[in-house]
């Protein structure tokens, strides 16, 4: 039984930072903001999800469980929060989407930083 | 062996999350890469208090995510509007009282 949770709990924590992993090159690799947002958002439900299910699993039924279960709600509740804001924010300050007739124009390197 | 594992993918994460804070051409860029930074690091906390033995450290991750979660609006809010003390709502209602 101890064995069977190791195990599932060490595929559940291989999951999570598959997509933390893949979140993170997401982030660095997609054209511009918004969609660098859909990489963080990988990494803030499913990588953080899959890997704090696996950290429950080691826990058991403790105070620890309780505490990260908590981690995890209120993850669910503040990465929408906060990436709605980001993209109201950035987008109240003129930033415009990426699209492929806008490469030239709206691509990595325009310069809309310069006027915050 | 398996907490360690985790926590050298986490850190490969958090450098790729720190590249882009580095070389981001706007602001917003780091902004999301550092809330993106803050996430990780409330899971390098949590599985660090699995891997050294003390699981007490679950405190100081809730902690960090709800730090992390107000510095992340404090700062669109401060990029947005240019100071800290001005009431939310639309942009164009002048401040104060």
């Amino acid at each position: 039984m101890e064995a069977l949770l190791d195990i599932v709990s060490g595929v559940l924590l291989a999951a999570g930072s598959f997509f933390i992993i893949f979140g993170a090159h997401g982030l660095v690799r997609l054209p511009d903001m918004f969609a660098r947002m859909h990489g963080a958002g990988v990494t803030d439900t499913l990588g953080a999800g899959l890997f704090i299910a696996g950290l429950m699993i080691q826990g058991g039924f403790t105070l620890v469980t309780a505490k990260l279960f908590l981690i995890l709600v209120f993850f669910f509740f503040a990465s929408p929060t906060s990436s709605y804001a980001l993209a109201n924010a950035a987008l109240s300050q003129g930033e415009k989407p990426w699209t492929w007739n806008s490469e030239d124009s709206n691509g990595d390197k325009d310069g809309t930083s310069s006027k915050t | 062996m398996m907490f360690a594992a985790a926590t050298a993918a986490l850190c490969v994460a958090m450098l790729l999350a720190l590249l882009r804070a580095c070389l981001g051409p706007t602001v917003y860029d780091r902004v999301l890469a550092v809330n993106s930074f803050g996430t990780k690091t409330v899971l390098m906390i949590a599985v660090l208090g699995f891997l050294a033995g003390r699981p007490d450290f679950m405190d100081i991750a809730l902690l960090y995510a709800l730090i992390n979660f107000v510095g992340t609006i404090a700062v669109l809010k401060f990029f947005r509007y240019g100071d800290m003390a001005r009431p939310g709502g639309r942009p164009a209602a002048k401040g104060g009282d």
